[in-house]
Order: structure tokens, then C-alpha cells, then sequence
């Protein structure tokens, strides 16, 4: 494992305890698990053969590296070049496989035999649940009960993956209260189970340990893209709810001085309405869910409700390296509406044959933006995961799918 | 506003031969006055120092009694000056009064500011569930600066050497939770709490207080047999969520329990 300047201290702070991003703002009972972890993280990521053990079961189950692949006719129709790193082939459709199978092995490394998840759209739960049948783990997932409502068909398929899913109903009942009620389970139960943490948010170490399992997304795609096309891209994309799939993608390109890095957060209905999770746009400096941060907060520190159209960027705070990597500039993150996200997802569909998942929508809106901006230029998009569990969303939100009408000729 | 230390209130309950009783309910609930006026009984009925909590809208420490408490507050519009008001009632008591807190509230109001307005207000201090003594340096400066507690949690899985950092970072007392888990009211006693109990005391000349899930007189007595201290918050709190619509009753229920459970620390 390589230090850069970007990397957190030991103690988790990113840019230094000064600046404060991260760190543990954790109960003292679970501290002892939090080093505990930090110390078998740090262990396994310098043993050759965890390493080894990770990749292949990432290249003989999950299906990596996932292809980098040249979109040519929404290029030619935006007037720049778009890469596609294609998350959304991984097994079980998106970037999350590479986290959760990371933390399961390291879970299985630690001794531990129960693996507690928390959930928004159901992804990182669907990956949870596959990753503890596969290596045989017992397996809770918290999810709020609003997204229970919303991603039926995920929690189907934990259920059929032999995960018990818990619907959260307290506070909003969404992402943020099913993560509370995953630490109240985990304080009670932390000697036997390890707590798979969804992003790259939370108290040292999991931001820089989710990090660390996602940052394959960026190696392979950095890799890619010098073999395919013989430079480095002019720009990279990436959504950013809590930020796995982006700082996956943004770490091997952070030194990069000429690639310029663009982080989309959901802007819902408008930054300048209530309805929206552009955190880092319009959040402030605070504490929740164990790190500084952005968080989205009223002027007495209680958490706002945040608001997407796609579950899985609907939270109100994002990791702390995003919220160091936006103090510093280093990165520039921008908000992207629900209605941008969705006309993105059908150009996509009708251009490319490929259905994104609502949450890489907001990427690859945010992409065109930018191609408008940098006519010719290379732009490399993480498409994090696979549109299927969305479609929900698209046949109310374009009312598609009567089957007593016609479907019209698709425009372009 | 002279400020008490909770340490005073300990002292004077050890010279009586007992532990001291240390009442909680969330500020706000059922609402600002009502939250006053039912503090005040605890006071009244033998509460050694009361636990002002600032209602917070993700409370991962806090069980499903204490959420719906604190839920039911942040509904009522409670805002961090409304506790800082409602410790200013309480502590012009005379009883030592101190402010249970997740930490970004405090950080929202600014960290001086609120241990100025805490201070002024007659508040003893704080406790933080959320705020281990190595990560808040700011509040530790701040609470010197203002003559306040710094009251840190212990908890069965601290190693010895976070128990020796943690107990040497209070002030006023140490707060031991001594079962793995939320907070709210069990019927069995936990078989983690007297060693961890024991572990503080090795490090430490402070009172140990030991929040339990304690709901009656006999398991506040079993818990003071041990400790310097018995908390309790959650019985509190469903006492009078079983009152809604009956306020006199409730203080009535409140006051009675608090009876049982004063009792219950002088009988250890």
C-alpha cells in the first residue's frame, strides 16, 4: 500500500487533524472493535496473500476488471470522447462487489462468522447478501423502511440470498437511520460480527478501508485507458452519495495533475429548494455518523432529510476524503437534478444499449455537461451499476410500459 | 450563576453512606415546560444530579425509548437554546445539572460559545456518548476554560489504557456503561458491569457512575452495592410516555419512581 498526501493519518484525519476531515467520532465501546479492525485491515493489506486471495476471487466471481468501453454514438452526439468503465457488468451489478467481498474476506481473516449491512437502494445490501453466502457468513441488513417500499425487488433478493433485512422506521427511514440502527445492532453484537460498511463514509478506518477495496475501479481504468487509447483522459466522473464508487475510481488519478476529477451529487429537485443531497454544494462542516464532514444540517446541528430520486445518493453526508478533496480543490464537485439524471439514463439507454443505474445517471449527466464545455476532449465516467433495480423509477417517472399503447419511435 | 460539580453531589452522597441517584430525560419532552416541570419532581423526589439530554435527530447510543422521547421533541420544535434554558431551571435547584450530548449539535452552536452559554446558564457540564477524550481536544479546552465537567464514557470492551486516558480527561465523575448495547430498561443485570467498575476505580480517584438499564429500587440497589453511582434514563422517560395525555399523572408516576429508586441507593 503506497502513502500519498491524500491518504488519511493513523488517526483517520484527512489533510491532517487541523483541516478535521474524518477521524472517529464514535461510542467508547466500540472503539476497541474500530482498532481491532484497523489493525487487521493494515495487516491484510501488506500480506501478499490477501491481496492475492482479493483479486482472484474478484476475477473469478465478480467478474473483473470490468471493461473500459468507448460510447461512440453518445460521443459523436455530445462532441467529446466517453469512456464508460463498466461497473454495472460486475456480478450483482455494480461497483459494491469490490468492497463488500473485500470486508467479508477480512471479516473471515478477523475470525468473525455474522456480517451486518446497511442499505439505501438495496446494492450494497444485494452485494452484503451475496458476499456472505459466498463465504458462508450469517448476514443481517438494515434498510430503511421508505426504501424497503421503494426496492422491493432488492429485498427479494436478499431474502432469496439468506439475508434477514430489518426495515428501519425511525427518524426519516431512509439510508442515514438504517446506518444508526446497524451501530445499535453492532455495539451489542461486536465480538462476533463485523459491520460491512457501505461507502466511504463512517469513523476510521472504513473510509480509507473501503478505499482501499474500491480503488481497483480507478487502477483498472487508469490502465485501460493509457493501453486502449494511449493517454489519460482529460476528465473523470463519478456520482458521489457517500462516495464509494467515486473515490474508487478518483485514487489513482489524485496525482494525475492534468486529469481534472468531478464529483455529482444528487441535486434532486433543485439545490435551491429543500429537496435535494448535494452535500458537499450545500452542506456545512459537521459531525455524523462517526466522521467530520459535509453534512446536510440545520442550524442546530440536527440532520436535514435529504432528497433523490435515486436511493443510493440519498444521504446526507459524504466521505470524508470527498469533503478534503473539495476543501483543497483537488476535485470540484457539482450538483446534477433529478430530472438531468433521468434524461441522461433514457440518452444512454437509446444511444448505447445500456440502462444505468439512476445513482451513475447523475455521472453521466454531469459528463455531458462537461463534453458541452470541452468539445474533443476525454472523459472517463465510472458507470457504477447496472440500471434493472431502477425500473421502477423509470416507468413512473417516464410513464413507460402500458401495454395497451404503442411505445413511440425513440428520438434520436 | 455559581457552577456545581457534579462531584459535590457524589461527595455528599458518600458521606451519607450511599451512591448517588443521577436522573435523565431528554429537554423538550413532552415539551419545554413540560420537560422543566418534570425534572423539577425528579429533583424533588431524590435525584442526586440530573442528566439534561439534547434531543438529536440521529442518536445511535439511544434505544427506542429514549429516540421516541427525543423524536417527539424535535417535533415540538426544541432548539439547543430551549436546553440551555431548560438546564437554567433545573440547576437553579441547586442541583448539579449537566447536558447528555451527541456531538454535532455542540459543534453547529460553536464549541466555546456553548461551553460560555453552559457556564452562564449554571450547567456542570457535560456528557458526550458520541466524544472519546482523544478526539475532542477543543471541548476538553473549553470546559477548562469555563470551570465544567468533562464527563467521558467507559465501557466493558476499553482496554486498560483507554480507561487510564479516558478517566484522566473527566472531571466530576465517569460514566461507565457497563452493557454492550443501547440504552434502555432490562429485567436481567449484566455480569460486565462490576469488573468494569473495578478496572475504573484501578485508574481513577473519580466517582464511577453506572448506567444499566436500571428501572426499580432493587436494581438501583443491587447497582449501588458496587458503584458510586446509579443512572437512569429510560425508566424515566417511559414513565411518562405512558402518560400523554394526563400530565398531573405523570409527574405524579415520575415522582413516585424516583421515590423507589432513592430508596433503592440508600437501602445498597
Amino acid at each position: 500500500m503506497t502513502t500519498t498526501t491524500w491518504d488519511a493519518d493513523e488517526r483517520g484525519w484527512f489533510g491532517g487533524p487541523e483541516h478535521g476531515w474524518g477521524g472517529r467520532f464514535m461510542p467508547e465501546a466500540l472503539v476497541a472493535a474500530l482498532d481491532e479492525l484497523t489493525v487487521a485491515w493494515q495487516d491484510a493489506m501488506a500480506d501478499p496473500s490477501f491481496v492475492a486471495e482479493f483479486e482472484a476471487i474478484l476475477r473469478d466471481y465478480a467478474g473483473l476488471p470490468s471493461p473500459l468501453y468507448f460510447a461512440e454514438r453518445l460521443s459523436d452526439k455530445v462532441g467529446a470522447r466517453i469512456l464508460l468503465k463498466r461497473e454495472d457488468l460486475n456480478h450483482t451489478g455494480a461497483h459494491k462487489i469490490r468492497n463488500v467481498l473485500g470486508q467479508a474476506l477480512l471479516t473471515k481473516r478477523m475470525g468473525k462468522t455474522r456480517v451486518i449491512a446497511e442499505t439505501g437502494a438495496g446494492q450494497h445490501g444485494v452485494a452484503s447478501a451475496t458476499a456472505a453466502a459466498y463465504f458462508g457468513l450469517d448476514c443481517t441488513v438494515y434498510m430503511g423502511a421508505v426504501d424497503t417500499r421503494r426496492q422491493a425487488l432488492n429485498v427479494a433478493r436478499m431474502n432469496l440470498l439468506g439475508a434477514k433485512v430489518v426495515p428501519v422506521e425511525s427518524g426519516s427511514a431512509t439510508l442515514k437511520d438504517a446506518i444508526n440502527e446497524a451501530l445499535r445492532d453492532w455495539v451489542a453484537s461486536v465480538d462476533h460480527t463485523a459491520y460491512l460498511f457501505g461507502t466511504a463514509a463512517g469513523p476510521h478506518p472504513f473510509p480509507s478501508m473501503v478505499r482501499d477495496f474500491t480503488r481497483g475501479i480507478g487502477d483498472e481504468a487508469r490502465a485501460q485507458c493509457l493501453e486502449q487509447y494511449g493517454a489519460l483522459p482529460d476528465a473523470i466522473a463519478a456520482c458521489v452519495g457517500g462516495g464509494s464508487n467515486a473515490i474508487g475510481l478518483f485514487t489513482a488519478f489524485l496525482e494525475d495533475e492534468g486529469v481534472e476529477i468531478f464529483g455529482f451529487e444528487a441535486g434532486g429537485e433543485g439545490v435551491d429548494t429543500p429537496r435535494h443531497a448535494a452535500t458537499i454544494h450545500a452542506g456545512q462542516s459537521g459531525v455524523l455518523h462517526g466522521a467530520r464532514t459535509y453534512v446536510m444540517q440545520d442550524e442546530d446541528g440536527q440532520t436535514v432529510e435529504s432528497h433523490s430520486i435515486s436511493a443510493g445518493l440519498d444521504y446526507p453526508g459524504v466521505g470524508p476524503q470527498h469533503a478534503h478533496l473539495a476543501a483543497t480543490g483537488r476535485a470540484t464537485y457539482l450538483p446534477v437534478t433529478d430530472d438531468e439524471a433521468m434524461q441522461a439514463l433514457a440518452l444512454l439507454s437509446r444511444t448505447e444499449g445500456i440502462i444505468p443505474a439512476v445513482e451513475s445517471a447523475h455521472a453521466v449527466a454531469g459528463a455531458l455537461r462537461l463534453a458541452a464545455e470541452r468539445p474533443g476532449q476525454t472523459i472517463l465516467v465510472n458507470l457504477s451499476g447496472r440500471g434493472d433495480k431502477d425500473m421502477g423509477t423509470a416507468i413512473e417517472y417516464f410513464g413507460l410500459g402500458n401495454p395497451d399503447e404503442v411505445t413511440e419511435e425513440p428520438v434520436g | 450563576m455559581t457552577v456545581t460539580s457534579t462531584r459535590i453531589a457524589f461527595e455528599k452522597a458518600k458521606a451519607d453512606g450511599r451512591a448517588a441517584l443521577v436522573g435523565y430525560l431528554p429537554a423538550g419532552f413532552p415539551d419545554v415546560a413540560g420537560g422543566i416541570d418534570a425534572l423539577r419532581a425528579m429533583v424533588e423526589a431524590g435525584c442526586d444530579v440530573i442528566e439534561v439530554g439534547l434531543p438529536y435527530s440521529d442518536p445511535v447510543m439511544d434505544g427506542p425509548t429514549i429516540q421516541a422521547a427525543a423524536q417527539q421533541a424535535l417535533e415540538g420544535g426544541i432548539r439547543t437554546t430551549d436546553v440551555l434554558r431548560t438546564v437554567e431551571a433545573v440547576a437553579a435547584t441547586g442541583t448539579p445539572t449537566v447536558v447528555m450530548t451527541y456531538w454535532n449539535p455542540v459543534e453547529r452552536y460553536g464549541v466555546e460559545r456553548f461551553a460560555a452559554d453552559l457556564a452562564s446558564a449554571g450547567g456542570a457540564g457535560l456528557i458526550t456518548p458520541d466524544l472519546t477524550p482523544d478526539s475532542g481536544p477543543e471541548w476538553i479546552a473549553a470546559a477548562d476554560a469555563h470551570d465544567l465537567d468533562k464527563i467521558f464514557l467507559v465501557a466493558p470492551s476499553s482496554t486498560d489504557e483507554r480507561i487510564a486516558m479516558t478517566t484522566a480527561a473527566c472531571r466530576g465523575f465517569v460514566y461507565a456503561t457497563a452493557v454492550m448495547g443501547v440504552t434502555g430498561a432490562r429485567t436481567t443485570t449484566s455480569d460486565l458491569a462490576g469488573p468494569l467498575v473495578a478496572r475504573t476505580r484501578a485508574a481513577t480517584d473519580l466517582p464511577v457512575g453506572v448506567g444499566l438499564g436500571v428501572s426499580n429500587g432493587d436494581q438501583a440497589a443491587e447497582v449501588a452495592s458496587y458503584a458510586d453511582g446509579v443512572i437512569v434514563g429510560s425508566a424515566f422517560v417511559r414513565t411518562l410516555l405512558d402518560h400523554p395525555h394526563d400530565r398531573a399523572a405523570g409527574l405524579r408516576a415520575l415522582a413516585a419512581l424516583t421515590e423507589d429508586l432513592a430508596g433503592g441507593v440508600r437501602r445498597a
